[in-house]
């Protein structure tokens, strides 16, 4: 029995767990504020909110609905458009009104989920976080003028929260309905009262599904699978030592939100804002995007360049640039999970950057993806990592362009040099993310940013 | 006044196709697409698919007890494929099971065996194969022959215009339910509920009284629902038919992507000419319009591109030819702006060609030759013009001068990035170009509380025409908004409509209503004046109270509804509204086709970032005619939208067919419509309130499409600024500018080094999404 609670109402159900949530809500509870627009997390119009408790403390997070399995709302709290309207409005319907933000009304509901998932977020609320939570969100009719007003005002709004819990918050001002205030007990009532059902070894591993419900929607929803979304032993983002060590189910927002990742990383969110829109971030997690094996997985880039190393269960230690042996092939047995992962963080003469290029900015897959992990000692390059995704069969590193940097001082005849050797390193092809030539030249262009923003007084010719 | 759904839209109880409850029993359909784009369909293997559970039946075109036929303009396109696929995804079966899994389980293990034929997906291609959609058109005005001799420059270039996917994000669907004395009732996500009814009506054999079409509203149609949302009712309504069971199918995005004709990707040929001093004085242009696999509206599509294929210009002697080619694309269909907009793009890149060759500005050659009132559009038809007023006040109010120095300033300080600015002017012509589609009617009932309901042929799709309809019926009854209600748009109160399209929705039934709410009203004002004993035209409703004279009587609203119920006086009122003064003479191609024309100009910068080929919409700016916009809400939703989705298509929005004619760009993944950061940065709209006296309801001009071609500046002020970086860039006139096609177009005709031929790569493929 699968247990959780919808809205305000405590669910038992004996669906298959992989059936994606979506259905559930729509289908089989005729809960039908919530749409369906793509089926494929790109649209937002299924966008619903998650809690569950995390260090004790009731967090949500939007996530899309149409990707998410059933059984990923074990032991949580659903919110639905339904769970967030009273008799009378809220504020965030109120100023999409007021702003005339609702034209067919469509994508509406999940612009209200989104914003409402602001609302509840403990993060400062700051206009540039109520436009990001909305990233996800598309809008065909509107022209997201009036939208960006609304999140404004709402930002503005949750301003005045100061210091109080955004749930009491959200409550008080009647932004969700009084029943919110109960529900962090409730969940942990029902959190004591779930008994784990173990898979059986063997059977598919699903962690977001944010992959798995685009590539074979039909397949998994009968099937028997292992969840591993939520699973203690795969969680935490921590330092040691010199190293910073996370667990394969930690989320891209993990990342994002990570004290250690934001320390060492001071562009963090510039680059995960290039990654997929907020409620895919807030699904994806680091071994899905591994082990989907896309040659241009973004998360997979950014790790390749910090030479990150992988743990199975079986206790065999892998680096991630071994992990691809031909396309969507891996180095891997199909008993072996990824349990966590570690690289070594950049010291001060380490220099670090992420470049990605994609037709629409956000909320797409690149055409060319890259990330440089330079160490300068003396105003030499001592040691380059630099990965390229889009380019090849697999994710990878291009080693001879960084083996031909090291022991090198940086300067324009070097970068132009490096630019002609990393050509040799890749094969593209024309595909609907880009025509081969203008891969290869977007590389070379990529690499040039790359030294471009790292070395910003040196004369690069583009 | 905010959208009448607003509440509804926002607490997510706004009812849509997917969300009307079902009865017991109803049954799921699914369709299966041609594979192959041309072929010879043998047969199909049916039993392995009839033989997964939970599926009921498979409907073949066999099946069909009417007309295999759902064309509508010309009668070319079958419901089901029978002998030969003309279009991959082009539906040859149907499958019909208790679940939505089911259906599209069983649809993959039908075998279709089909013999493949060449394809063909280009238009030029189509045409020189003699492969038509109908005799190409040509509008002409003057005698460009003799004008090439006074020219003293002359420009002739090619183009080559993609297509758009409408994206509406409600897919496509429909759910039909068998009524008793075999009528069906059809929901149907569509702008047209009239040609449903008739498209059910034809494949079923029934006369049209038996099909009722019910509407509520549509998530997004842009056009993409005005004839392709036929389809599926009709295929729902063919397995209602037959199994007398409600039958439901709401398409999967990529079942939708896949399956539907898109706007008209066209390439054309044009070559212009100027006097020394920049006038226009010929324009010949060559249109292949790429029509797909079947008519649909093509035929209409293509009469607006000749329409608009001088836009906002005034140019003595013009030719211009149209040839609607078939191809194997999904039949393309109407996309807001409807043809317009490929006309207009072309014009513009002729103009830009002449501007690049003679080094001067492209706004100087714009503004010279905007059109004056008493001039004649090549249709015949004399302007009354806004264009000049529009571009003056958008010159003046923003600063055009300043704007363009700033400009010039930015480019010569940044190295790496660069700004481009580009005018775009729009001259849009408001009535379907099809004379007889220009009537429609509403039907008016007051109740005896006072309280009334509207029925029109409108279908609200989020553009606000029941907000505006509405508004109609308040402002001449004089009553308090919430005491009127919009019902959902059915077949059986309005018959024979025309669609909701051609930004005329409101026009036409506005003003039916209009004529409706009058003649009630008329009515209202006699028995007012027999029992306060004074004459009808002394009596008015002012804020529901009752007025003679200007003076209270102590009569309000309520009170003369129930004086003329009870006076046996009707309630009730059913109107019917055709535009005057239209009329188009087709073998001429003259006349006055339009009611009214819609001006404006935009003004827009972009910045490029020239390092990696993205580049962001700094500003829009326009000075948009409105007339006297009965809902500046409303309608500043509907320029801000309409000019989202014209950057769109003229930017990242790529339709990819390969040459096999199969979908590339097949889900939002590969199909990138604008997001929250990509649209401009600042949109300003700023309105000429013309005050002349036009065609429009309470002179409100409609303003559905024309907004969406002041995103056509986009794709040129994308031009300009790649010429700032690279002077010499290539940059052929191909749309959408991709950050692909920058990148390409900044490096053209540059000294790279690098790139230099490589070796063709092995067959993986990079989309895995
Ligand atoms: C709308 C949308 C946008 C996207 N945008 C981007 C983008 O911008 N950049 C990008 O890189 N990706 C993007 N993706 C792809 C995807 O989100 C990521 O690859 C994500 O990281 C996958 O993680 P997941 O947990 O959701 O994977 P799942 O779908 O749950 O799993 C993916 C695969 O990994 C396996 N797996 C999961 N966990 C483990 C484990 N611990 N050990 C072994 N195998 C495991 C699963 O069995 C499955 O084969 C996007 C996807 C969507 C739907
Ligand atoms: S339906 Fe589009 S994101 Fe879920
Ligand atoms: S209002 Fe129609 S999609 Fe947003």
């Amino acid at each position: 029995m699968l247990r959780f609670i919808l809205n305000n109402e405590d669910i038992g159900t004996t669906l298959s767990p992989g059936m994606p949530l979506l259905d559930f809500i729509r289908y089989h509870q005729h809960l039908t504020g919530t749409k369906a627009g793509c089926n494929e997390g790109d649209c937002g119009a299924c966008t619903i909110l998650i809690g569950d408790l995390h260090n004790g403390e009731l967090r949500y997070r939007s996530f899309t609905s149409c990707l998410t399995p059933l059984g990923n709302a074990r032991g949580k709290h659903i919110v639905t458009i339904e769970g967030v309207s009273m008799p009378s409005l809220n504020p965030i319907q109120q100023a999409l009104i007021d702003n005339s933000a609702t034209q067919c009304g469509f994508c509406t509901p999940g612009f209200v989920m989104s914003l409402a998932g602001f609302c509840l977020s403990r993060q400062v609320p700051k206009r540039r976080r109520a436009i990001a939570a909305i990233d996800g969100n598309i809008c065909r009719c509107t022209g997201y003028k009036s939208i960006e007003k609304t999140a404004s005002i709402i930002a503005n709004f949750v301003k005045q929260r100061n210091e109080t819990d955004p749930v009491t918050f959200a409550v008080e001002q009647q932004i969700l309905p009084s029943w919110f205030s109960g529900i962090e007990e409730r969940l942990k009532k029902l959190t004591l009262s779930l008994n784990g059902e173990p898979a059986a070894a063997g059977t598919p591993i699903v962690g977001g599904g944010t992959d798995l419900y685009v590539q074979k929607p039909e397949d998994i929803r009968e099937q028997s699978l292992r969840f591993f979304f939520d699973d203690p032993s795969l969680k935490g983002i921590s330092r040691q030592g010199n190293k910073c060590i996370f667990g394969a189910s930690s989320t891209a927002t993990d990342l994002l939100e990570s004290a250690v990742m934001q320390e060492y990383f001071p562009q963090l969110e510039n680059y995960i804002k290039l990654v997929s829109s907020t409620p895919i971030r807030n699904m994806a997690t680091i071994a899905g995007n591994f082990i989907n094996a896309s040659p241009i997985g973004d998360l997979t880039i950014f790790f390749l360049a910090l030479d990150t190393t992988l743990e199975f269960n079986t206790g065999r230690i892998l680096p991630l640039r071994q992990l691809y042996k031909g396309y969507k092939q891996l180095n891997k047995t199909e008993e072996e999970y990824v349990c966590r992962c570690w690289f070594e963080l950049p010291d001060k003469d380490t220099l670090f950057h992420f470049e990605k290029v994609s037709k629409r900015t956000h909320l797409d897959i690149a055409s060319v993806n890259t990330a440089i992990c330079i160490r300068m000692q003396d105003g030499y390059i001592s040691k380059a990592r630099i990965s390229a995704g889009g380019l090849n069969p697999v994710p990878g590193l291009l080693t001879d362009t960084a083996a031909f940097l090291e022991g090198q001082i940086p300067d324009d005849a070097l970068v132009q040099q490096a630019c002609a050797i990393a050509q040799k390193e890749i094969s593209p092809i024309s595909d609907a993310r880009g025509t081969a030539d203008y891969k290869r030249l977007l590389l070379e262009q990529l690499i040039k940013a790359h030294f471009i923003t790292l070395f910003p007084s040196l004369p690069i010719q583009v | 006044m905010k959208n009448i759904d607003a509440k509804t839209h926002v607490s997510g109880t706004s009812v849509y196709l997917d969300d009307i409850p079902l009865i017991q029993g109803t049954l799921y359909g699914a369709a299966l697409g041609s594979p192959v784009a041309h072929g010879v369909l043998h047969q199909l293997q049916l039993e392995e698919a009839l033989r997964e559970p939970d599926v009921i039946r498979i409907f073949t075109a066999a099946d069909i007890p009417g007309d295999n036929q759902i064309g509508g303009i010309i009668k070319d396109e079958p419901l089901l494929a029978s002998d030969h696929v003309h279009f991959c995804g082009m539906p040859i079966a149907f499958v019909v099971a208790r679940t939505r899994e089911a259906a599209r389980a069983a649809v993959k293990k039908i075998k279709a065996d089909i013999t493949p034929l060449p394809v063909i997906t280009d238009p030029r291609e189509a045409q020189a194969q003699n492969q038509l959609i109908m005799p190409p058109r040509t509008f002409s005005q003057g005698d460009t022959e003799q004008a090439w001799r006074e020219c003293a420059h002359v420009f002739a270039g090619a183009v080559d215009i993609n297509g758009q996917e409408h994206l509406y994000i409600e897919t496509q669907g429909a759910y039909v339910v068998p009524q008793e004395n075999n009528s069906l009732r059809v929901y149907s996500s569509t702008q047209g509920p009239t040609a449903v009814q008739r498209t059910v009506s034809t494949t079923l054999g029934q006369p049209m009284h038996r099909i009722e079409v019910v509407v509520t509203r549509l998530g997004g149609g842009f056009g993409g629902k005005e004839d392709q949302a036929n389809t599926w009712a009709a295929l729902c309504a063919l397995a209602a038919w037959h199994l007398g069971k409600p039958v439901k199918y709401a398409l999967h995005r990529m079942e939708d992507m896949a399956m539907t004709g898109k706007r008209h990707p066209y390439m054309a040929d044009y070559k212009i000419g100027l006097d020394s001093s920049l006038n226009i004085i010929a324009y010949e242009v060559t249109f292949f319009q790429n029509a797909g696999a079947a008519a649909d509206l093509s035929p209409g599509v293509l009469s607006r591109t000749l329409f608009h294929c001088t836009n906002s210009y005034y140019i003595p002697n013009v030719h211009a030819t149209a040839w609607s080619c078939r191809t194997h694309l999904p039949p393309n269909t109407a996309f807001r702006g409807f043809g317009g907009p490929q006309g207009m793009f072309v014009i513009e890149a002729a103009i830009a060609h002449a501007a690049r060759v003679l080094q001067i500005d492209a706004a100087v050659i714009q503004q010279k030759n905007l059109i004056k009132t008493g001039d004649e559009f090549p249709y015949g038809q004399i302007a009354q013009s806004e264009a000049g007023a529009c571009w003056q006040k958008a010159a003046t109010l923003y600063d055009a001068t300043g704007w363009k120095q700033a400009v010039d300033a930015f480019n010569a300080t940044h190295r790496l990035q660069k700004k481009g600015l580009a005018f775009m002017p729009v001259c849009f012509g408001i009535s379907f170009t099809n004379t007889m589609m220009n009537h429609a009617r509403s039907l008016v009932h007051v109740y005896t509380d006072g309280s009334v309901c509207i029925s029109t042929g409108a279908v609200e799709m989020g553009q606000g025409v029941n907000t505006k309809i509405l508004q109609v019926a308040a402002q001449i009854f004089s009553i308090r908004a919430d005491r009127v209600k919009l019902n959902p748009t059915n077949t059986i109160n309005i018959a024979n409509t025309s669609p909701s399209a051609a930004s005329a929705t409101a026009d036409l039934n506005g003003k039916a209503t209009l004529m409706a709410c009058n003649a009630i009203l008329e009515r209202l004002k006699e028995v007012a004046a027999t029992a306060l004993d004074t004459k009808a035209d002394a009596v008015t409703i002012v804020n529901e109270q009752v007025l003679v004279n200007r003076e209270p009587t102590g009569w309000d609203w309520q009170q003369l509804v129930s004086a003329a119920f009870t006076k046996r006086v009707s309630l009730s009122e059913h109107a019917h509204y055709a535009t005057p003064e239209i009329h188009f003479d087709t073998v001429k191609e003259k006349g006055h086709p339009f009611a009214y024309h819609v001006y404006g100009t935009a003004i827009l910068e972009v910045t490029v970032d020239c390092l990696r080929g993205i580049y962001k919409m700094d500003a829009v700016k326009v000075v948009h005619d409105f007339g006297s916009s009965m809902n500046p809400d409303i309608d500043r939703g509907q320029i801000e939208g309409g000019i989202v989705q014209g950057i769109g298509w003229m930017t990242m929005e790529e339709v990819i067919f390969d040459k096999e004619g199969r979908l590339r760009s097949n889900a939002l993944s590969t199909y990138k419509v604008p997001d929250i950061y990509a649209v401009p940065e600042e949109i300003v709209i700023d309105a000429l309130r013309s005050t002349a006296d036009n065609l429009a309801i309470f002179r409100s001009k409609a303003v559905g499409e024309p907004p969406l071609m002041y995103g056509i500046g986009a794709w040129f002020a994308l031009r300009n600024a790649i010429l700032q970086f690279n002077p010499e860039a290539d940059i052929p006139f191909i749309t959408p500018m991709t950050p692909e096609k920058v990148l390409m177009a900044l490096y053209s005709n540059k000294e790279k080094g690098i790139i230099q031929q490589h070796e063709a790569t092995t067959s993986h493929l990079g989309i895995d999404q």
